[in-house]
């Protein structure tokens, strides 16, 4: 299973990918959209874990943006704001559920993911 | 004074809770007054100034109507009873030039004159004839009055002078009221002589007691010095003084007032008659002319009055209704405005509660990562592993970042629910939401707070963030109000089969019974200048409204408060109540 986690903080990514790598969870990071849009163009990932706030782009645009270079690529959104609209559009957008409000526990996100891919395999 | 207590609106013993832009637009009660005033006199003036105006008419017209009757009547009976005289005067005049000298100085020829008169004119008592030098030559009639000298009597001359002479009114000898008529007649260029007759009143009488003196009038003929000549109903007998002074002459008929003995107003009409010594007098008794005037002036009297009180009753009610529906239009106003206001400010709050929130929730996130890594990497080294101190260090950092992303996730729940939704709700959850807020608080001040949901209370259906607001709002008052240590009981129960009741009940100080109708008016706070903006109670109100409820609250000074929610189970009103 292979990861692309989006957010601005630098600090929130870098570890989070670290943790991942020790369960044994291969994981990129970018801080900017243009910055996931260009690892995108060069790897495949199974789940993209994104901000709903990423400057400039917004995480529904880069959810779009990456969904038309990756169609099969599934998508958890973690935000810190969890304001209603938000939670409403970002339901629309994804899988039951795949709308994290930070901080996030580490074990909560692997299920997430692990649930999402098993989905996929099963109804490809 | 109860019933002043009872009808009395509402608007009149207003007083603003607020100022500024939230004070009521108008001063109700003096609106009430200008209104009911400019009215009432717009209305009632013209009204009165016609029924004035009307009555002076009306009274002029009589007035003068019944000089025109009595004036009328006595032409009438002067022309009658000169017609009378003269009609006599004419016949005497008729017999002397009928008749020589000669022939009237035969007692047989007079005493046939005397009985044809008698039986075609009737009350002819006697006839005589005088000669030039004032004796009576011949007489017929019952008494013995030949040779009587006449020559120094005033009438005798009088007769010579003026060719006629009518006598006032006498007694006579059998005490029957006479007259007499003379007439005096020049036989061709030798001396006059003069016929005299002697007729009773009988006949003059019934003239003058015309049918239509029956009612409260009386009619009579006086002579010149006043004396009555003609019987009276209430002016004395035949040849008494008339109480009534003698008017002065005129050749008209003249209408004058007089008072009488008992002081009450007469109009007098009268008129002298022509080539007779006498008055007649036409006495009507003032009020009883007045009489179809009284009933007419009641009537219009009445007519107004009616009329006043119809108009003051109208306007009062009608100024009434306008005024109160204008104070209630305001106070709608006000509670809007206010609601809009807290709304405002609700949403302020949110959107400030959910940036402090995401703020934290970020660097928390970070925080949670980095521990996370170093328990990690504590698990991977096998030595670290037994560093219990160091494991429990990071545990506690774990459990705290738990802590505070349970605080930053219900404050953003509780923010989130700005819109209006309708779900299902438990009302036991949402108590004990929100009193998961306020726990710190109810901690700190040692509050001892029991909740307890009756079990066959159903989910109601309805829109939570208002209803946590009201809980919210609710509770909070009841902690202002409650001493350190107090108690508050939160019950909800089955009210009926479609309501459900939620009773808060604090021990604390109290709302005076003054203040209780008021508490859920916008802007009224007792807590002015202590922080309270008085919004609290009156969008709870507002809001419970919205939710299809009802709130109330019964108070008792220092033994505590009750404020009961009745809410409906199905809230179909919702759609219509929130704007």
């Amino acid at each position: 299973m292979k990861i692309l986690l989006v957010d601005d903080e630098h600090e929130l990514v870098s570890t989070l990918a670290e943790r991942l790598s020790f369960r044994g969870i291969q994981a990129d990071w970018a801080i900017s959209g243009e910055e996931a849009m260009r690892l995108a163009e060069k790897n495949t990932y199974d789940v993209a874990v994104l901000d709903v706030k990423i400057p400039r782009i917004g995480g529904l645009e880069l959810k779009r943006r990456l969904q038309s270079k990756l169609p099969v690529l599934k998508f958890i959104f973690m935000t810190g704001h969890g304001s209603e609209e938000d939670f409403r559009n970002c339901s629309a957008e994804t899988a039951d559920g795949c709308y994290l409000v930070k901080p996030v526990n580490i074990e909560d996100l692997i299920q997430k993911m692990n649930e999402l891919v098993k989905v996929s395999e099963v109804s490809p | 004074m109860t019933v002043l207590k009872k009808i009395k609106p509402k608007f009149w013993d207003h007083v603003d809770a607020a100022s500024g832009p939230f004070a009521y637009l108008f001063n109700f009660r003096r609106m009430w007054q200008l209104a009911v005033l400019l009215t009432v006199g717009v209305a009632v003036v013209p009204l009165v100034a016609m029924t004035a105006i009307d009555y002076q008419v009306t009274q002029k017209s009589i007035e003068s109507e019944i000089a025109l009757r009595i004036s009328r009547l006595v032409s009438n009976t002067r022309r009658a009873v000169s017609f009378f005289l003269e009609e006599r005067r004419l016949a005497l005049d008729f017999i002397v030039r009928d008749n020589s000298f000669e022939s009237l100085n035969d007692p047989e020829r007079l005493q046939a004159i005397l009985k044809n008169l008698q039986t075609s004119f009737g009350g002819f008592i006697d006839l005589g004839v005088i000669d030039t030098l004032g004796y009576q030559r011949n007489y017929a009639g019952p008494y013995r009055l030949e040779g009587v000298d006449y020559s120094e009597q005033a009438w005798y001359r009088e007769v010579l002078e003026r060719g006629v002479h009518i006598s006032d009114v006498f007694p006579g000898f059998r005490q029957v009221p006479h007259l007499i008529i003379a007439v005096k007649h020049e036989v061709g260029g030798g001396s006059p002589f003069v016929l005299r007759a002697t007729l009773d009143t009988e006949r003059f009488n019934q003239l003058i007691s015309h049918p239509e003196m029956a009612e409260g009038g009386d009619a009579f003929l006086i002579n010149s010095e006043g004396k009555l000549q003609t019987p009276s109903l209430s002016h004395g007998k035949i040849l008494d003084t008339s109480p009534l002074p003698v008017p002065s002459f005129s050749p008209n008929t003249e209408l004058i007032e007089t008072e009488d003995a008992q002081g009450q107003l007469n109009a007098v009409g009268y008129a002298y008659i022509e080539d007779s010594p006498f008055i007649l007098m036409i006495v009507k008794n003032k009020k009883e002319l007045l009489k179809p005037w009284y009933k007419t002036r009641l009537q219009l009297m009445g007519f107004l009055a009616a009329s006043i009180t119809i108009i003051l009753v109208v306007i009062l009610g009608v100024a009434t209704y306008l005024v109160n529906k204008i104070y209630v239009a305001d106070q709608k106003r006000l509670t809007t405005l206010h609601q809009v206001e807290y709304s405002n400010k609700m949403a302020t709050i949110g959107r400030l509660a959910a940036g402090v929130a995401h703020e934290i929730n970020n660097p928390l996130a970070v925080i949670n990562e980095k521990a996370g890594l170093i328990k990690d990497i504590l698990n991977m080294r096998e030595e670290s592993t037994k560093d219990e101190k160091l494991m429990n260090t990071i545990n506690s950092v774990l459990s705290s970042v738990e802590r505070c992303a349970k605080i930053t996730r219900r404050l953003l729940s509780f923010m989130r629910n700005s819109g209006v939704t309708t779900e299902r709700i438990h009302l036991g959850e949402t108590i004990q939401e929100v009193l998961t807020f306020l726990s710190k608080e109810a901690e700190y001040r040692s509050f001892q707070i029991s909740v307890h949901v009756d079990e066959d209370v159903p989910q109601i259906t309805g829109d939570r963030g208002r209803l946590q607001e009201i809980f919210l709002n609710v509770i909070n008052n009841s902690f202002a109000a409650m001493q350190d240590g107090g108690h508050l009981e939160v019950t909800a129960k089955r009210d009926k089969s479609d309501l459900v009741s939620v009773a808060v009940k604090d021990d604390g100080c109290g709302i005076p019974k003054a203040d209780l109708e008021r508490v859920f008016e916008p802007f009224f706070s007792t807590k002015t200048g202590k922080g309270g903006t008085g919004l609290g109670l009156s969008i709870t109100s507002g809001l419970v409204q919205e939710l299809g409820g009802e709130i109330s609250v019964a108070s008792e000074i220092g033994k505590g408060t009750i404020f009961t929610i009745v809410l409906p189970i199905n809230n179909e009103k919702k759609g219509e109540t929130v704007s």
